[in-house]
């Protein structure tokens, strides 16, 4: 840790320096959103894959803020590429982006390690490199990940914040079996399980992030479980598990939500008709946007640190109805990260404070 | 078909007109590179340097190689289908092995090439579909691979790194490599009486045989020998990303097979140049890199890119009518 931060805080010093001799507004090293000059830089986005929903929602984030960002002369250019799941080919891809002269590359890798030596070239070459939601290895690229740790963590604090210090019976919904993602969101649950003494994991099943899975697996174990105070999901699954418990007429615990539509919209529901409290979490396919500005703060000459967290985004019972209208029908929640969000999220992750959530729509 | 049916005897019968053939076959691939090349040097003239021609075809060694490969085994009028896969798992071994235990690591070759092998042995002793057989290999090497290194990791030996990422005088390694590669692929298949025989065991197999080879032998040995080729593609591929991942190049099987037939290679077996193929390699590496120097939407570049294979393959097809 201790290396990188040094390694940040070189790369800063020379940042500065070239700012502070080219750029007429100087480098901030302080809070809030860096004035550098980067009129004339330009941002790329290799993403490994375009073939899903999610991933062309991902892209429409991107080009969408960096057509804004161009008309506000924030950027000068953006572009787009995509291999077809093809590590070999995305890494000849960013080889080109090298040499087309992009300033600073996102990337959405195919692979964590088999861009190292693509990614390598261009730090060499003095681009930024700024990896998102993937584990990409090669220490001089910026990465900006959820913590899904704080998944589970946050699942559990509004738990206890409802519940308080009583034995509860916890059952936990996970996604599937042999996934490296499932496998990182249930150890934060165990890591978060012991902070809660009192809280007992009474079952496990595999919803598969599906509302109809979810529902036939929490339907299939419930006859053989005491009363469940709370349900603890990886999101997609809490609209079928709140089904399951309805069949088996037995009262809905505390189930945590997944910002998908149907989800919100049987909370919703569930709340007009007897109160019901919950909150949602996720995460959103605009995380192209948080790498793009960090990409472009970092070209601003603003201190960032290697590891850039980003908050889950989480809805909370107040904000409810208005989250619910932006989301269309079969859809997941999606929210704009504009540059002062991103800004205070760069601040917040280097003074280690919490996280700013992502304010609701209006 | 019918072209390269007739094109077989010809080889044989006159001096001259193979030679011209043999040039307009490599010649159509070499033009459509230096076209591609012309257009990417016009919108980015930084990329006319050493440093830019280093990057542009950093990415095409292993390819080229993978290519070669897949060429020893359509010569003998067989496809591979399992390429890609072979690759991956190859680099699975050099990232886990090569640098701590360097002598496993080469046992691991050898062994592999060995099976590559037997798998030819098979194919041609029970008289076998390679298109089946070389489909169910494909699996057998993503599954040892994915078993070896269930998620992307591990790294090269720092000397496999720094060789590939060595910057020899005149030219860029990958350019030097291309041209060892062409040059040694010329003599020994193209110009040698061994390759004689090597691709009339494709183009003809009973008429080596009467002619006293063993064609057991030599189709064992033709697919050693891409195995060999496949494990360099496996090695360069490693020393360029610098870690191990099964799934990183099962592109290679198909992208192989276009680079052969690129450059004047034929399924029918006996037919193969080379030199062509190594063309054909750049050519195709080359093709991905144009479309996002020309920014063609990413939502295109895949169909683009096969538009881009379809017209040089079309461009060579009505040039060999004309020499006929």
């Amino acid at each position: 840790m201790s290396r990188t931060r040094m390694t940040g805080r070189a790369w800063l010093t020379a940042a500065l320096l070239s700012c502070t001799a080219f750029a007429t507004t100087g480098a901030q090293a302080d809070d809030g959103v860096a004035k550098g000059d980067t009129s004339g830089k330009k941002i790329a986005f290799s993403n490994s894959y375009a073939g899903n929903s999610f991933r062309q929602v991902m892209i429409k984030s991107f080009e969408e803020m960096g057509a804004k960002a161009v008309a506000d002369k924030q950027v000068a250019a953006t572009a787009v590429v995509s291999s077809n799941n093809s590590v070999t080919e995305q890494a000849s891809q960013i080889e080109n982006l090298i040499l087309q002269g992009y300033d600073a590359i996102i990337v959405l890798a195919g692979s964590d390690t088999a861009l190292n030596g693509a990614i390598k070239d261009a730090c060499n070459a003095g681009i930024t490199v700024v990896a998102f939601a993937s584990g990409v290895t090669e220490p001089c690229a910026y990465v900006v990940d959820y913590n899904l740790d704080s998944y589970a963590k946050a699942e559990l604090d509004f738990i206890s914040g409802k519940l308080g210090d009583k034995p509860a019976n916890v059952l936990e919904i996970r996604g599937m079996a042999g996934d490296g993602f499932d496998k990182r969101l249930h150890e934060g649950f165990v890591k978060a399980m012991k902070d809660h003494p009192s809280y007992k994991p009474v079952g496990e099943v595999y919803g598969q992030w599906t509302a109809t899975v979810a529902q036939k697996e929490v339907s299939g174990i419930l006859p053989s479980l005491p009363q469940v105070d709370a349900v603890l999901t990886q999101g997609g699954d809490g609209y079928g598990a709140a089904q399951a418990f309805k069949a088996a007429n037995r009262p809905l615990p505390i189930i945590i939500m997944g910002n998908r539509q149907d989800e919100l919209a049987l909370w919703k529901q569930e709340h007009d008709a007897s109160g019901y409290q919950t909150f949602s979490l996720g995460a959103t396919p605009s995380v192209s946007q948080v790498a793009f500005w960090v990409a472009q703060q970092i070209l601003a000459g603003k201190q960032v640190p290697k590891f850039v967290e980003v908050p889950l985004l989480q809805i909370n019972q107040p904000d409810l109805d208005a989250w619910l209208k932006t989301v269309p029908e079969g859809g997941v929640v999606n929210a704009e990260y504009p540059q002062e969000l991103v800004a205070k999220i760069i601040d917040a992750n280097v003074k280690k404070e919490p996280l700013p959530g992502v304010p609701a729509p209006k | 078909m019918s072209d390269a049916a007739a094109r077989v005897p010809a080889r044989f019968s006159s001096q001259a007109r193979p030679a011209l053939l043999n040039v307009l076959q490599v010649g159509l691939p070499a033009i459509a590179l230096l076209v591609m090349l012309a257009i990417i040097f016009s919108i980015r003239p930084a990329a006319m340097s050493y440093f830019g021609v280093h990057l542009l075809f950093k990415l095409s060694v292993p390819l080229v190689f993978a290519a070669l490969a897949q060429m020893m085994v359509i010569m003998l009028g067989d496809i591979d289908l399992s390429n890609g896969a072979f690759v991956g798992l190859i680099t699975c071994v050099t990232a886990l092995y090569l640098s701590d235990a360097p002598a496993f690591a080469v046992l691991c070759y050898l062994v592999l090439v060995a099976a590559y092998a037997g798998f030819g042995l098979l194919i041609h002793s029970r008289q076998l579909p390679s298109i089946i057989v070389t489909l169910g290999m494909s699996f057998i090497w993503l599954g040892m691979a994915v078993i070896l290194l269930p998620a992307p990791g591990g790294s090269a030996p720092a000397w496999l790194a720094a060789f590939m990422s060595w910057q020899p005088p005149l030219m860029p390694l990958s350019i030097w490599l291309a041209l060892l590669a062409a040059l040694a692929g010329h003599l020994v298949i193209s110009r040698s009486s061994y390759g004689a025989v090597l691709r009339g065991a494709g183009g003809n197999p009973r008429a080596v045989e009467r002619a006293g080879w063993s064609v057991i032998g030599i189709r064992v040995a033709v697919y050693a020998a891409a195995g060999v080729l496949a494990c360099l593609a496996g090695l360069t591929l490693t020393g360029l990303t610098t870690s191990g991942d099964a799934n990183v190049a099962p592109a290679y099987t198909l992208l192989g097979v276009g680079a052969v037939i690129l450059g004047g290679g034929s399924f029918t077996g006996g037919v193969v140049s080379p030199v062509g193929t190594v063309i054909g390699a750049l050519t195709l590496s080359l093709a991905g890199s144009l479309l996002s120097f020309l920014q063609v939407p990413p939502t295109w570049q895949i169909g683009a890119q096969g538009v881009i294979l379809f017209l040089v393959l079309a461009g060579r097809v009505l040039l060999s009518e004309r020499t006929r």
